[in-house]
């Protein structure tokens, strides 16, 4: 392990960080591109877990471990959000025979 | 440190291949790449706990259930209908600009510390554990009221609603 964690001595916060907003924006366009209720779905996931690298990084900067128990609790609450979506997506389909989230463009009024 | 720009390449890389695949379960199998390369990095900075917590709860349940959803309502049929070309001009503009500007309002605080790990032992469950339940033991407890109403809820939204029976 000491050889691993050597790695990345050299590595400074802010490229964390760029790689982190990088894949947070990545995350935004897929919500905004597609149509399909489960990418953009997978989209926020993606989102959160660039969030959850951050907290991390910052978490082992400071050298200080609340930052990885949030990233437990970020996680669990992840778990949540995707079964009971996952159920509103799957009941979505029930009723109207399609994942388009436009059939649902009624909610907007 | 050459291992992390690989690894944040490849994260990127996946991360753009979930959000243009045409086929939703090609879409799923790259986020799990892409949460692959997640775990690699939690590894890399010695965050034991929080990298196998990311295989097993991400990779493991959360992306089965989003695969096992995928398959129960079969997409087969028609494929998904595409966005006007405008709109997607937009939508790569607008998550380009957001990228831009978070990238450059970072550029002009100038190279900042590397990443060192002080205490080796930081990331270990052993350390976590006195942590989460100590100082947040309460947040803890109350997670797991959030679940058990997340199943609740879940199971509730995902029951098919029974004839009204008549009443005799």
């Amino acid at each position: 392990m000491e050889s691993l964690t050597s790695t990345i001595q050299a590595v400074p916060l802010n490229h964390y960080i760029f790689l982190s907003a990088i894949i947070f924006s990545i995350g935004v366009m897929g919500v905004l591109l597609r149509r399909n209720a489960i990418i953009i779905f997978m989209s926020v996931e993606l989102m959160l877990n660039s969030v959850n690298l951050l907290l991390t990084a910052f978490s082992v900067y400071r050298g200080d471990a609340a930052g990885q128990v949030f990233v437990f609790f970020i996680m669990a609450l992840a778990a949540a959000e995707v079964a009971v979506g996952l159920a509103i997506i799957v009941m979505i389909y029930r009723n109207t025979n399609s994942i388009d989230i436009n059939v649902l463009n009624r909610l907007k009024w | 440190m050459s291992t992390f720009y690989f690894i944040a390449f490849l994260s990127i890389f996946f991360s753009i291949l979930v959000i243009s695949a045409k086929n939703p379960v090609h879409s799923i199998l790259y986020l799990v790449l892409t949460f692959f390369t997640f775990t690699i990095h939690y590894i890399l900075l010695n965050a034991q706990f929080l990298a196998v917590v990311n295989f097993i709860v991400y990779m493991g349940a959360i992306l089965v259930l989003f695969l096992y959803t995928l398959m129960l309502i079969n997409l087969n049929k028609e494929a998904e209908p595409v966005k006007p070309f405008m709109v997607k001009i937009s939508a790569v503009f607008g998550g380009g600009i957001l990228a831009v500007a978070l990238v450059s309002s970072l550029k002009s605080l100038g190279v900042s510390d590397p990443v060192v790990l002080k205490d080796p032992n930081l990331g270990l469950v052993k350390n976590l554990g006195k942590v989460l339940f100590n100082e947040f033991l309460l947040p803890f407890e109350i997670s797991s009221v959030l679940l058990l109403s997340a199943m609740v809820g879940a199971v509730l939204l995902a029951t098919k609603e029974k004839e009204p029976k008549a009443t005799i």
